[in-house]
């Protein structure tokens, strides 16, 4: 019988040697492949462990409890030892509230807490396109958010029963016909303003009226004058009534229907309530003015070309303090005195301007990024220059810029900061300065700063994350 | 040529709007509330809490001119100004008037178009050093670092100081005080320059302020005090015996408690006409005869809103110093109510 010398069955593979595998492997490869690496590696690791020494006591005997820093700071040293240093974190029992709303009275903070869950039903539209089940997942969350959030703003029973009929209707809405929540978004912008700053409840919808009548006369004009001299005409007729028809009749339908919500001034807001409000209102109004700059810069037409060129020019040639100080204190000069001019809305015009301008030169990247032949393509069929615009050259230009819009965005968020140089209280330096004028905490340091830091940060980071996931959807090449 | 075009416009306008605005206090009295530019937050100065409620020594200032022009201590707006809004927010007339330590200087009473009406508050810049460092007098601080602001009078003061007195300095430039603060305790610099009562703040906060001395040596002058626009002299009567009025208050011993008191019993013809019980001084410049009163019972007198807001035993802890009345050996020294 002939001996077999084969196996029946494979064998097992052996696991690969020691080196070649795991963790061994991976820091053989991206640590101590070289010389240079290990010595790099070694460096690093110490500082590492020397800024987690350093920091890490002072996290470790952070102080939630106390009426002031040397409470505090008497805690640490009764719990840590004399000399020790902790984090006081009770400053934030105190001054939570200043960060996030500034002085907002807090009777009223369901007003910018219900505009915030608004925003994001409102922005899921223009989000999430027609998707039904981001759609919902959005204003499922907003709804939620709201009902937490309101209940812990002790709102009036009234106004947290009209603020949940109004996100579940808009969820309803959102599962019946996703298409109509335009609509919302649409008339978001004029129930923000009057959640914010309160008032008669006629003055947002009589404002709105005037778009109304600019439609009316545009569509009532249009067959006669041709299109851009009935936009026109639109326009001049909606100043008209914004100009003279808008007050009296505000106060009319006041007279008649006396509703609304008690006014804010301007110099209540504070905390990250203005910098979104600012950042918010800017971001929305310059993305529409960049393209529309972005487009009269490669216009054939001169006097359109030579302003956008001159806009884009002067206000990227201008840093933005000097256009906030504009806002602050030249204006007050040339405007007739006794004009109130609210500050706020001062500052939110420039920054929109500035944001626009920059906007504007992403977008012209992302229109010059665009081959001769979509334009050739386009003229090909026949389409005239706005449909060209809006269904071929626009879609592709902006999904190619939609990393720098975005950054574009995230950097005019951050920028809202500096509001503080004119003496709004912002978040960064204002609200922090306040912390340490208070008698109780004069002298903290970090802490505010790093409380402000993680919740820009949270912000930011959820916009950067957005437009990945926009730009992963929008993917249509094959790179 | 186009630049003197546009300053001479500018010109022009600020006098346009300066003229309209000239009646202040009947602004005032229309808008039922004062505007008084004040103090991003400086302790004890001038800062709302959390709840936005203003309090400090500047501020009860402005508090005093509401309850003198309008009858109630209440009705101010406090309008925060950065040191660089602030004379602009005056002269455009976004604020009435400006209680926010301003220094007095020559170019700001001229060419800026101000009125200084009063000196609220004595200031001078000093050192803080640590006590470990052996130094009792600022002139043996030769080749020493120092912590300074950047961008303040007390910079130009500290390079002419060290170069009167021949000798050397190491600038640390800092933004703001907290700032200032966290380096000289740090070890960054041997020493903190600034306005003594900023010192005497921030020595007052430290966890460690028996280990700080400030040195004697004040190397500048800083009065401070409320400003209004150029122009309009009865408002600035207005703000000015206001302020003399609590100082008059603290020389005759009139206090926010016993005002009523001594209203009715007293036999000073002077404090009689300060009260409003005799003469019509309140009339003379626009408001009613009570208006001091008024004043003097919702803040207290100066000796008063001093103790209360940054006097000794307050965190601040400030000595009266130049601040002490006249009569005390001190600057504060009112012009006789006739």
């Amino acid at each position: 019988m002939a001996i077999e010398f084969s196996r029946k069955d494979m064998l097992p593979p052996l696991p690969p040697p020691v080196s070649e595998r795991g963790a061994v492997k991976w820091a053989r490869e991206n640590l101590f492949s070289t010389p240079l690496n290990i010595a790099l590696t070694v460096l690093g690791v110490l500082v590492i462990l020397w800024l987690v020494k350093s920091a890490l006591p002072w996290w470790l005997n952070s102080v939630w409890n106390a009426s002031s820093l040397s409470e505090c700071r008497a805690i640490v040293e009764a719990s840590a030892g004399a000399g020790a240093t902790g984090a006081c974190w009770a400053m934030l029992r105190v001054w939570w509230s200043g960060f996030i709303f500034g002085f907002y009275p807090s009777a009223e903070w369901w007003r910018p807490i219900l505009s915030l869950g608004l925003l994001f039903a409102a922005l899921s539209p223009a989000l999430f396109a027609g998707q039904k089940r981001n759609l919902t997942i959005v204003i499922a969350g907003a709804a939620l958010f709201l009902v937490v959030a309101l209940y812990l703003a002790e709102t009036p029973a009234t106004a947290f029963v009209l603020s949940m009929v109004l996100i579940l209707g808009l969820l309803a809405l959102a599962q019946v016909a996703p298409a109509k929540l335009l609509w919302f978004t649409l008339i978001y912008p004029a129930l923000m303003l009057w959640l914010l700053w309160g008032g008669s409840v006629w003055l947002p919808i009589v404002g709105m009226a005037g778009f109304g009548v600019l439609y009316f006369v545009f569509r009532l004009a249009s067959p006669f004058i041709g299109l851009a001299p009935a936009a026109g005409l639109g326009v001049v007729a909606a100043a008209l009534w914004w100009l003279y028809i808008d007050v009296p009749v505000v106060n009319q339908l006041q007279g008649l229907l006396p509703f609304g919500i008690p006014s804010i001034d301007s110099d209540e807001f504070g905390g990250f309530l203005l910098a979104t409000v600012i950042g918010v209102t800017a971001i929305t109004f310059s993305l529409p003015i960049g393209i529309l700059l972005a487009l009269g810069r490669q216009s054939d037409m001169l006097i359109v070309k030579t302003l956008s060129v001159g806009f884009i020019e002067f206000i990227r040639g201008v840093p933005l303090i000097t256009l906030l100080f504009t806002a602050s204190l030249l204006l007050q000069y040339f405007l007739p005195p006794g004009t109130n001019f609210d500050i706020i809305l001062r500052v939110i015009i420039l920054v929109t301007f500035f944001a626009a301008a920059y906007l504007a030169e992403v977008i012209r990247g992302g229109l010059a990024a665009l081959p001769r032949g979509q334009y050739e393509a386009a003229d090909a069929l026949g389409l005239d220059y706005w449909r060209a615009q809006r269904l071929i050259i626009l879609p592709q230009a902006l999904k190619i810029s939609i990393p720098a819009i975005v950054s574009t965005f995230i950097g005019l968020f951050k920028d809202t900061t500096l509001v503080g140089l004119i003496g709004l209280y912002e978040p960064l330096k204002g609200i922090t300065q306040l912390v340490r004028a208070d008698t109780n905490w004069k002298g903290i340091y970090w802490e505010p700063y790093i409380f402000v830091g993680v919740i820009f940060f949270v912000i930011c980071f959820g916009m950067s994350r957005y437009s990945m996931y926009l730009e992963r959807k929008l993917k249509t090449d094959h790179r | 040529m186009k630049k003197s075009v546009f300053f001479g416009a500018l010109a022009a306008t600020t006098l346009v709007s300066g003229m309209a605005l000239a009646a202040t206090l009947d602004d005032v009295k229309a808008r039922g509330e004062l505007l008084c530019g004040s103090n991003t937050g400086l302790t004890g100065f001038g800062s709302p809490d959390a709840s936005g409620n203003w309090s400090g020594f500047d501020v009860d200032l402005c508090r005093a001119v509401a309850a003198a022009v309008l009858g109630d201590a209440n009705k101010v707006k406090f309008v925060p100004t950065t040191g660089e809004t602030r004379f602009t927010a005056l002269q455009s007339g976004e604020v009435d008037l400006l209680v926010r330590n301003s220094t007095w200087t020559f170019s700001r009473d001229t060419e800026l178009a101000l009125d200084f009406v009063a000196v609220n508050y004595y200031d001078g810049q000093g050192f803080m050093v640590k006590k470990d460092l052996g130094v009792s007098s600022a002139k043996e601080l030769d080749g020493a670092t120092v912590c300074i602001q950047t961008g303040t009078t007390t910079e130009l003061n500290l390079a002419d100081f060290f170069k009167q007195n021949n000798i050397s300095y190491q600038p640390v430039t800092v933004a703001d005080d907290s700032e200032a603060q966290r380096q000289y305790l740090a070890g960054a610099c041997d020493a903190y320059t600034t306005d003594a009562s900023g010192l005497a703040a921030s020595r007052a906060t430290m966890p460690d302020a028996e280990n700080h001395v400030i040195l004697p040596e004040i190397i500048s002058k800083e009065p401070l005090g409320p400003v209004v626009r150029h122009g309009d002299n009865q408002w600035g009567d207005i703000v000015r015996w206001t302020y003399f009025a609590l100082l008059v208050a603290e020389e005759k011993g009139v206090t926010a408690a016993n005002v009523e008191e001594v209203l009715a019993s007293t036999a000073d013809e002077e404090v009689k006409r300060l009260l409003g019980a005799s003469g019509d001084m309140g009339a003379k410049i626009g408001l009613d005869n009570d208006a001091f009163k008024r004043s003097i019972a919702a803040v207290g007198n100066y000796g008063e809103i001093f103790a209360r807001n940054i006097g000794e035993g307050t965190s601040i802890n400030l000595a009266r110093g130049l601040n002490a009345l006249w009569t005390q050996g001190g600057l504060q020294y009112a012009p006789p109510f006739r």
